[in-house]
């Protein structure tokens, strides 16, 4: 009887444990009496490949990749040598076009940048651009906005464990998660009229105020959406596979996390409790009672266990929002950036002057310089304008969250499997649409 | 593991941040680390001024990597956290092309904008904070490829978004036309009669087979070059 060699690594991608209770990570070869024991312990029974590595290409077209994303792994064996990561593919220049944009004709281009979390970018580029133009917004369109944008949060953490479960295999949570997702996506028709690409906000309040019944049917999301995560926990979070696959993996300390410019549930998974909502807060933030969820060992599983625990929190944070959403105006009260109302845009000449004026010319802000950060679901997103005094920004940057967390990932690769390359990339969140914009 | 803490060095009784509120456009309070860099490094150190709440300093271009060192080691600073790395040109062409950093102490919860003015008749290039923020790795490559600005001493200066042989130049730069510099039916053209190979970098093309043939600085980067380290 030949002795066989099989490698574990290739059929779990984890580290397993032994038939006598140890853990192993190396491949293993069967014995001529049929005892299953490492390869190293049984000389020759692995050819020596010596130096040889292997260059292999994943993507950009892999569903792994979670869009357009390639990266070009040098391979000792399984083990990852070196990771390059590949990205442009999905350049649009959006920040060129903003330049030749008036402000609020930007708000539709932060829908399609990271296109899962597209009211909160909608929202944070309008709080940049009414800090450029010093405008305070009403007290409901403060509450209505972090309702949005905790709403927003949910949904983009949910496509983000559907698709990382099927990274891994699972295919259920798949299911429940874009389920509830749908939901979400029905409240911002009946709201702002679009689903992915929602342009919900305006400069100085929103585009909409809210339809009669959404906040019965935000309740009924609130109800249901516990279930759901229940549900998904019980499925992943003491699963052999799921544990398995993620734990130990990507590690990044608290010291290399801040200084490689993590953030969001990347820098907290690692132990630093930095969220922009809570040290540099807007909307009214400091005002609600909420935790943030921080890891402990800043791997792939403490990942996971951060953003599960955020879209609980972001579920206090609605329902405290809902208790208390005042009544009065969305929008604020001010010429220089709010239309006038439709019936008087088409009745009066002073109006239908302002309205062209608006819509023809812009809003122009004062010259200066602002930079506005938000929490969005991959961290902090942040808006920094540059106005000259025109009605177009002489420069609209946008600071991409996901773009610097990507740019770890060959820190974090390199020395793991290369199976267990997907679930590092899974766990930084990334949308193509947002680094590459 | 311990988990740290935003803001704890900051005095006990400092209250918790707030939401701000009436923030004016011009003038209010200056962020403290701004005297304490004229202290450090005196005449490299500009003007300053204060923008709808937040603090830019100016700086002298070649003194931004030991500015972002004692600004990241100082214990009364600890700007650990680097927020982003960009550059402004402004439409009048009159004023300089600015380099801008953006950066954050957590332990302090600041915010400092740093600038410098770059001269247009120059070549432009700046000192790379790389080997001080990790961050900066992508952030400065991002600027190289929109604006050409050049950082002396980042380990793999190239494009990153656009391909390494794209030959239009930097979009982001004012006198980039919106549309690109060729015509729809000059790029599609350029993109068919292209070499399929050529996305593909000589290092990752060299790393199988075709390394010993590569040219000696190329050489000597991939021998260094433990991206990450």
């Amino acid at each position: 009887m030949t002795a066989t060699t099989r490698t574990v690594e290739v059929e779990l991608a984890t580290q397993g444990i032994g038939a006598r209770g140890a853990l192993f990570r190396v491949p293993l070869t069967a014995t001529p009496s049929g005892e299953v024991v490492p390869a190293d312990l049984v000389p020759g029974s692995e050819p020596d490949m010596g130096n040889e590595r292997m260059l292999i290409n994943i993507g950009p077209q892999h569903p792994a990749t979670h869009g357009v994303l390639r990266l070009v792994l040098e391979l000792d064996g399984e083990t990852v040598i070196r990771c390059v990561p590949h990205i442009g593919y999905l350049h649009c220049g959006f920040e060129k076009i903003g330049e030749y944009r008036q402000y609020n004709q930007i708000i539709p281009w932060t829908d399609r940048e990271d296109y899962l979390n597209s009211m909160g970018n909608n929202i944070a580029y309008a709080l940049g651009a009414e800090r450029l133009f010093g405008i305070e917004i009403t007290p409901r369109c403060t509450v209505l906005r972090v309702i949005a944008m905790e709403l927003s949060r949910i949904i983009s953490h949910l496509v983000w464990l559907g698709t990382t479960a099927i990274d891994m295999g699972a295919f259920t949570p798949f299911l429940w998660t874009f389920q509830e997702r749908e939901t979400v996506y029905n409240l911002w028709e009946s709201w702002v009229g679009g689903r992915l690409t929602t342009s919900g906000s305006r400069i100085g309040g929103m585009a909409a105020d809210l339809p009669a019944g959404w906040i019965d049917g935000l309740k009924g999301f609130l109800r249901s959406l516990p279930k759901t995560l229940d549900e998904t926990d019980r499925m992943l979070t003491r699963n052999g596979i799921w544990v398995g696959r993620t734990v130990g993996l990507g590690v990044m300390s608290a010291s290399e996390a801040t200084n490689y410019g993590l953030s969001g549930p990347m820098l907290r998974a690692s132990g630093v409790a930095y969220d922009v909502r809570k040290d540099f807060p807007y909307l009214d933030y400091e005002t609600y009672d909420w935790d943030i969820a921080v890891g402990t060992k800043g791997d792939v599983y403490d990942r996971y266990l951060v953003r599960m625990e955020e879209m609980r929190q972001s579920l206090r944070i609605i329902e405290q929002a809902v208790e208390r959403l005042p009544d009065g105006p969305v929008n604020v009260d001010d010429p220089r950036v709010i239309l006038p109302a439709k019936s008087k845009a088409t009745s009066e000449m002073e109006s239908m002057i302002h309205h062209f004026k608006l819509v023809m010319e812009g809003p122009r802000p004062p010259i200066g310089e602002c930079y506005v950060a938000t929490e969005s679901p991959k961290g902090e997103k942040g808006y920094y304008l540059v106005s000259d005094g025109t009605s177009k920004p002489s420069r609209w940057r946008i600071r991409p969250p996901a773009f610097v967390n990507l740019s770890a990932i060959s820190k974090m690769a390199e020395g793991h499997l290369l199976s267990d390359v997907i679930a590092i990339n899974a766990s930084i969140d990334i949308v193509m649409g947002e680094i590459d914009r | 593991m311990s988990v740290v803490l935003p803001g704890a060095a900051q005095p006990q009784n400092t209250p918790d941040p707030v939401t701000p509120r009436a923030i004016v456009h011009r003038g209010g309070d200056v962020n403290p680390s701004v005297a304490a860099l004229r202290a450090q490094f005196g005449a490299s150190i500009g003007r300053d001024s204060v923008t709808w709440g937040e603090t830019t300093l100016w700086v002298e271009p070649s003194k931004i990597r030991d500015i972002t060192l004692w600004l990241r080691d100082d214990p009364s600073q600890q700007y650990d956290y680097l927020v982003d790395v960009t550059a402004v040109e402004h439409r009048d062409t009159s004023l300089p092309i600015e380099m801008v950093w953006h950066l954050r102490s957590l332990p302090y919860r600041r915010f400092l904008r740093v600038k410098a003015a770059l001269d247009m008749d120059a070549e432009l290039e700046v000192p790379s904070i790389e080997p001080v923020y990790k961050s900066a790795n992508w952030l400065e490559r991002e600027v190289y490829d929109m604006f050409g600005i050049r950082f002396a001493g980042h380990s793999d200066l190239r494009r990153i978004l656009l391909w390494e042989s794209y030959a239009e130049g930097f979009p982001l730069r004012k006198d980039f036309p919106l549309r690109g510099r060729f015509s729809r039916s000059e790029q599609l053209s350029q993109a068919l009669s292209a070499n399929p190979e050529a996305p593909y970098s000589m290092e990752e093309l060299s790393v199988a087979d075709a390394f010993h043939e590569l040219p000696a600085d190329m050489r000597a980067r991939l021998l260094n070059e433990r991206t990450g380290n």
